[in-house]
């Protein structure tokens, strides 16, 4: 069991600058997602830790000790591979119980945890077969017994469930998430996909352009963004960002108001008060703070309505083509395309950042 | 659909692939023609020759033996000691041909600053020719100016002509050449290896070594079974080398003598067609004979899927 800890870490490839001085502890015993775009430096975060990749500065450790300098093979980690990685030559069993092999363990032990672990997850029964003969999901099960049979400090996993289908994707999230709880190992978990980030961190660490964004549990994230783009990132599809300036007084005596394109978002007293202390801001509402209502302070042409089943999008544009997504329940009415109507913004639902920054501004 | 109209689109359709299938013939023709000169007709001429004696001295008639001399060609002693010679130059050519290539290949996988000067390098000797090679060859075992008198070593007789040493300093030189070939299919098949499995080796806790052994090495069999074949196939043909090297005037010549130079001998300069064409099918069915046995035991030990 161990606590992983990333002090300035960066890793660059020529110019790229894949992971940009990275501050971040993975607690003992705690399930992290990473979270970000492709292409944002996860999967160079999980090689660093593994040490597939050496960094060009800062310091990791593994359970209280700094492994910049140990090899892949003493980092005691398991590590499950996008591709699942599984040795082509051996059987499933086998490839089980390869780590165990390398670690000198006994045969008869390691045929025992071996077995063990098959059961566990469910693939006792294909024990001789080679991975070439075996589905996506029955391959990813193999993946993870060969991570889980070793009991190693920390699990590393990128993006395990991204070559399953719908239904496996759930199913196998739910099990990885009891697993985990079962095996309290820290575990460092990489992902683009939020619903997984959602559902199955005890904190997420959002990245993007090989930084930290956020780091907090996953409602936090959702509820509170840091900043503009964990706001946009974070929710399907994400918040709306408006450049908004303040404005005169709104409807209620001495709470400012702030002007968009297109109209007007009323904020709370609270919000109201820190806004006075900026002239220019991006205004974030999600989706669902807004509804199309004939009194609503915003004006906007709907450019497609997209139905979901229990709920439908509108996608609007404001004067200025920004564009501004509705969430509404399917059984309301449908605006029409090229239609002109009015968006009501809930005031609790405001979000603001700094128009530069893009920083949230805290409303307390 | 009409049961007339489904037999008008069959008849339309087979006429089709007709069509393409005589486009087809006629493009492959230049190149079938080519072959049957070369390759196909002096092929089954061979055959033909198998059943004629030739004659004691040269400029008479050969005549007709049937099966009668194949007997006589395949237990002779001349036959059978360049048997001999040949199996042994394979022992020695393939092996370390092979070795060699795999591990020149292991060195220029990595990625390292300018690796791909030595890449260039290790294959050059594909496209080098072999009369080239094999005067630097003869320089380097020279007794003179060689480069064993340059280190001191003089061996009596020198090494081309020695009994001993010649077969071995003519294989060393058939496995230089073959350096450049064995070097690329070792190359291809390392560049097959997922580079994630290895990886996934690492972080198991395996050493650089228990990598290579149990995981690059399994994974490059096909590679390596396919290497055998080609060199085993290599160092059957080897003419020029031994012509060049030691040639038919050389008194280790008998040493040397493995059945591709043996043909040739036998015809060129013992005019003895009918056995050069004996020994000419046992060496093509040798081959033949290996190659299939080696591919046999490819299909059963080499079979995994991806
Ligand atoms: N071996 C490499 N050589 C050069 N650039 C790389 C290499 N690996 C990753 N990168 C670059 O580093 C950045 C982060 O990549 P990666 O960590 O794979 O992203 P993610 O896993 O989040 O999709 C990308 O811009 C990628 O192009
Ligand atoms: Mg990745």
């Amino acid at each position: 069991m161990g606590e992983i800890v990333f002090s300035g870490v960066t890793k660059r490839y020529g110019n790229t600058v894949a992971v940009d001085h990275v501050t971040l502890t993975v607690f003992d015993g705690e399930l992290l997602v990473l979270l970000g775009p492709s292409g944002c430096g996860k999967t160079t975060l999980l090689r660093l830790v593994a040490g597939l990749e050496d960094l060009d500065e800062g310091e990791i450790s593994i359970g209280g000790k700094i492994v910049n300098d140990v090899e892949p093979k003493d980092r005691d980690i398991a590590m499950v591979f996008q591709s699942y990685a599984l040795y082509p030559h051996l059987t499933v069993a086998k490839n089980i119980e390869f780590p165990l092999r390398q670690r000198g363990i006994p045969h008869d032990e390691r045929q025992r945890r071996v077995q063990d672990v098959m059961s566990r997850v469910g693939i006792a029964e294909l024990a001789g077969r080679k991975p070439g003969q075996l589905s996506g999901g029955q391959r990813q099960r193999v993946a993870l017994a060969r991570a889980i049979v070793r009991d190693p400090q920390a699990f590393l996993m990128d993006e395990p469930l991204s070559n399953l289908d719908a239904a496996l994707r759930v199913q196998t999230r739910a099990d990885i998430v009891s697993l985990q709880q079962r095996l309290e190992t820290t575990t460092l978990y990489v992902t683009h996909d939020q619903v997984e980030a959602m559902t199955m961190g005890h904190r997420i660490a959002v990245v993007n352009h090989g930084e930290i964004q956020q780091v907090s549990p996953p409602q936090d994230a959702y509820d509170r963004p840091a900043n503009t783009f964990v706001a946009g990132f974070l929710g399907s599809p994400g918040m709306n960002l408006l450049p908004a300036a303040l404005g005169e007084q709104g409807p209620d005596a001495g709470v400012p108001s702030l002007v968009v394109s297109g109209g007007t978002i009323p904020l709370t007293p609270e919000l109201g008060a820190v806004a006075r202390t900026a002239a220019r801001f991006k205004a974030g509402v999600r989706p669902e703070s807004l509804s199309v209502d004939p009194d609503g302070s915003l004006e906007a042409s709907v450019v497609i309505v997209e139905a979901l089943g229990a709920e439908a999008l509108v996608i609007c544009e404001l004067p200025d083509h920004t564009q501004v997504v509705v969430r509404q329940d399917a059984d309301r009415h449908r605006p029409g395309i090229g239609e002109t109507l009015r968006i009501r913004v809930d005031p609790v639902g405001v979000h603001l950042f700094d128009a530069e920054t893009g920083l949230r501004i805290e409303d307390r | 659909m009409a049961p007339a109209e489904v037999g008008s689109r069959r008849v339309a359709r087979r006429s089709r692939r007709l069509r393409e299938a005589g486009l087809g013939y006629l493009l492959v023709l230049p190149a079938l023609s080519v072959f049957g000169v070369f390759v196909f007709y002096p092929f089954f001429r061979n055959f033909k020759l198998a059943l004629y004696q030739s004659p004691p001295y040269p400029g008479l008639p050969s005549h007709y033996v049937g099966l009668h001399q194949v007997g006589q060609v395949l237990t002779s002693s001349n036959f059978l000691q360049s048997l001999v010679t040949t199996f042994l130059f394979v022992v020695l050519v393939v092996p370390a041909g092979l070795l060699v290539g795999l591990f020149l290949a292991v060195v220029a996988h990595r990625k390292l600053r300018g690796i791909a000067a030595y890449r260039v390098i290790f294959s050059s000797t594909v496209v080098t020719s072999v009369a080239v090679s094999a005067l630097v060859f003869y320089s380097l075992m020279n007794p003179v100016v060689g480069l064993l008198p340059w280190l001191g070593i003089s061996p009596h007789p020198p090494v081309l002509e020695s009994t001993t040493w010649a077969l071995p300093a003519v294989a060393i030189m058939a496995v230089w050449q073959f350096i450049g070939l064995s070097f690329i299919i070792m190359s291809a098949g390392l560049q097959s290896i997922s580079e994630e499995v290895l990886e996934a080796a690492r972080v198991d806790g395996a050493s650089n070594w228990t990598v290579f052994w149990r995981v690059t090495v399994p994974l490059l069999s096909p590679t390596l079974f396919f290497g055998v074949v080609v060199a085993t196939i290599y160092a059957f043909q080897t003419f020029g080398q031994i012509d060049i090297l030691i040639g038919y005037q050389n008194a280790a010549y008998e040493h040397v003598n493995v059945l591709v130079y043996n043909i040739y001998t036998t015809l060129v300069y013992g005019e003895n067609s009918g056995r050069a064409a004996v020994m000419s099918i046992a060496l093509f069915l040798i081959t033949l004979v290996l190659t299939l046995l080696q591919l046999r035991f490819i299909e059963r030990r080499v079979q995994y899927a991806r």
